[in-house]
C-alpha cells in the first residue's frame, strides 16, 4: 500500500475530524468553566479574609496534586455509577458534560495560579491608589487589579490552555468519543499502520495547539501594561 | 484653628519589635498646611499613611471631621474617598488613560455620570496643566506630569484633606518645581494639607506649621520661621545642620 492509500484507508474508515472536534469542543467549554472557577479561586486567595484564603489554597493544593485520570474515573465510576447522577437524559451528552466539568474543576486550579502570578505583576501601589480614592475590595479588584493582572497572566494562562487542550484526551476515560479513543481502536484494527496513526494524531494536536501558543504570545505583547 | 479636621490621639504603631509611632498627638485645623519633617526612618511617611488607614495602628484614635476612622469595609472606603492621597511613586492606574484615571473615582465611588465626571476631570487637568495629555497613557507622561495628574485624580474626589507622601522624591530635579507650584496654589486655595517632604524651600513657603519627627516621636512643632531660624530641640538642630550646610 502506498502512503496515500494508507492515509485514505484511515480517513475513510474513521471519522478523524469528528473525533478531534470533540476535543476542540471539550477544550472550549472547559476553558470557559476553568476560567470562571479559577478567577473566583484567585479572588479568594488574594482576598483579605483568612477563611476564603484557606478554601482557595486547599482547593488548589488538593486538585492540582491529584492526577486528572483519577478525577475523571471518580466522576464516572463514583458520581455517575454509584450515585446515579444523570446530568442530562442523552447518554453521550451526559458523559461529555461530565468530562467538561471534571476538566474545568481540574484546570481551574492552574488558572487560579496563573492569575495569581499575574496579580504579582501588579505593583502594590496600584491597589493602594485604588483604596485611596475610596474603592472597596471588589471594585478595586474589578477595575484596577484584575485588568492588569489578566494582561500579566496571558502567557501562563496560554500554557494552561495548551495543557487543557491536550488533557481533553483523558475524557476517553469518561467514554467520550474523542481523538485518543479513536486512536486506540485504530491501532487495534490497523496495527500495520501504527506509526502513521501516531503521526496523524500527533499532527492533529499540533494543529490545535500551535495557534493557541501563537495567539497568546501575540496577545501578551499587544496587551502588556506599560509602566 | 480650633475646629480641627484631622485629630490623632495617642497613636502607637509597631513594625515587629520596632516602635515606629510613639504616642503621636496631632491636630490639624481646617485649611491648615502641615509639613512633616524628619530624618529617614523617623516615621513621617508611616504617620501620613495611617491617616487614611493604608497603615493600621496598634492603639490610639484617629478621627477625620469628627468621625473616628473605621476599621474596614464600606465605611472605611467612604472615608478614604474624603481623604486625597498623593504617593511618592505617583501610582497612576497603568492600564487607564489620564482622563480615565481622574474620572474613575467620581464615577465608581461618587456615582457621577460619565459626562459630568469628564467635564470636571478636564477642568482639574487644565488646572494642573496637563489637559492636553488627557487621552494618553500614564507611561507616556513625564514624572512631573504624572504626579500632577495624581493630584488632579485626588482632587476629583473633592477631598476634605489631602495627604502628600514625599510627592517629589521620585522626580527628576527639573520636574520638582512644577509639582511644588501646583501644591502651593492648592494651599493658597485653602486646602487642608498634610505633606511629608524633604523640600525645605517649599516647607518654608507653604507651611502653616512644621511638625518635626524623630524616632517615631513628635519632637517639635513650630511655625516655619521659628523652626528654621530658631529650632528648640537638639534633634531638630542636628537635622537642620545636616541638610542646610551645603
Amino acid at each position: 500500500m502506498s502512503f496515500g492509500e494508507q492515509l485514505s484507508t484511515l480517513f475513510s474508515t474513521y471519522n478523524v475530524f469528528e473525533a478531534f472536534w470533540a476535543n476542540v469542543q471539550l477544550t472550549f467549554w472547559a476553558a470557559i468553566g476553568s476560567f470562571v472557577i479559577g478567577a473566583i479561586l484567585a479572588l479568594m486567595r488574594i482576598s483579605p479574609v483568612p477563611s476564603l484564603q484557606f478554601i482557595g489554597a486547599a482547593y488548589v493544593n488538593l486538585i492540582r496534586n491529584t492526577p486528572l485520570t483519577i478525577l475523571m474515573t471518580m466522576a464516572i465510576l463514583g458520581v455517575w455509577t454509584q450515585f446515579q447522577l444523570q446530568l442530562v437524559s442523552d447518554f453521550e451528552a451526559n458523559f461529555f458534560i461530565y468530562a467538561a466539568i471534571v476538566l474545568s474543576i481540574y484546570h481551574a486550579s492552574f488558572v487560579c495560579e496563573a492569575i495569581r502570578s499575574g496579580v504579582n505583576t501588579v505593583p502594590v501601589g496600584q491597589a493602594e491608589a485604588a483604596r485611596a480614592i475610596g474603592l472597596g475590595f471588589f471594585p478595586a479588584a474589578r477595575h484596577i487589579i484584575f485588568p492588569q493582572a489578566l494582561r500579566g497572566s496571558i502567557t501562563p494562562l496560554g500554557n494552561t490552555l495548551i495543557a487543557l487542550a491536550k488533557n481533553t484526551t483523558v475524557a476517553t476515560v469518561a467514554s467520550v468519543a474523542e481523538a485518543s479513543g479513536m486512536m486506540k481502536s485504530m491501532i487495534e484494527f490497523n496495527s500495520d499502520l501504527i506509526f502513521l496513526i501516531f503521526a496523524v494524531f500527533a499532527m492533529g494536536f499540533v494543529i490545535i495547539v500551535v495557534p493557541i501558543g501563537i495567539l497568546t504570545t501575540w496577545a501578551s505583547r499587544k496587551l502588556a501594561v506599560k509602566r | 484653628m480650633n475646629d480641627s479636621l484631622v485629630q490623632l490621639k495617642n497613636v502607637n504603631k509597631h513594625f515587629g519589635a520596632l516602635h515606629v509611632l510613639k504616642d503621636i498627638n496631632l491636630s490639624v485645623g481646617k485649611g491648615e498646611v502641615i509639613i512633616l519633617l524628619g530624618p529617614s526612618g523617623s516615621g513621617k511617611s508611616t504617620l501620613c499613611r495611617t491617616i487614611n488607614r493604608l497603615e493600621t495602628i496598634d492603639s490610639g484614635e484617629i478621627s477625620i471631621d469628627g468621625k473616628l476612622l473605621p476599621e474596614e469595609g464600606k465605611a472605611l472606603a467612604q472615608l478614604r474617598a474624603e481623604v486625597g492621597m498623593v504617593f511618592q511613586s505617583f501610582n497612576l492606574f497603568a492600564h487607564k488613560s489620564i482622563l480615565d484615571n481622574v474620572t474613575l473615582g467620581p464615577r465608581k465611588v461618587l456615582g457621577k455620570s460619565k459626562a459630568e465626571a469628564e467635564e470636571e476631570a478636564m477642568a482639574l487637568l487644565a488646572k494642573v496643566g496637563v489637559d492636553s495629555q488627557a487621552q494618553k497613557m500614564p507611561a507616556q507622561l513625564s514624572g512631573g506630569q504624572q504626579q500632577r495628574v495624581a493630584i488632579a485624580r485626588a482632587l476629583a474626589m473633592k477631598p476634605k484633606v489631602m495627604l502628600f507622601d514625599e510627592p517629589t522624591s521620585a522626580l527628576d530635579p527639573e520636574m520638582v518645581n512644577e509639582v511644588l507650584e501646583t501644591m502651593v496654589s492648592l494651599a493658597k486655595e485653602g486646602m487642608t494639607m498634610i505633606v511629608v517632604t524633604h523640600e525645605m524651600g517649599f516647607a518654608r513657603r507653604a507651611a502653616d506649621r512644621i511638625v518635626f519627627l524623630a524616632d517615631g516621636e513628635i519632637v517639635e512643632e513650630a511655625t516655619p520661621t521659628e523652626f528654621f531660624t530658631n529650632p528648640k530641640s537638639d534633634r531638630a538642630k542636628d537635622f537642620l545642620g545636616k541638610i542646610l550646610n551645603h
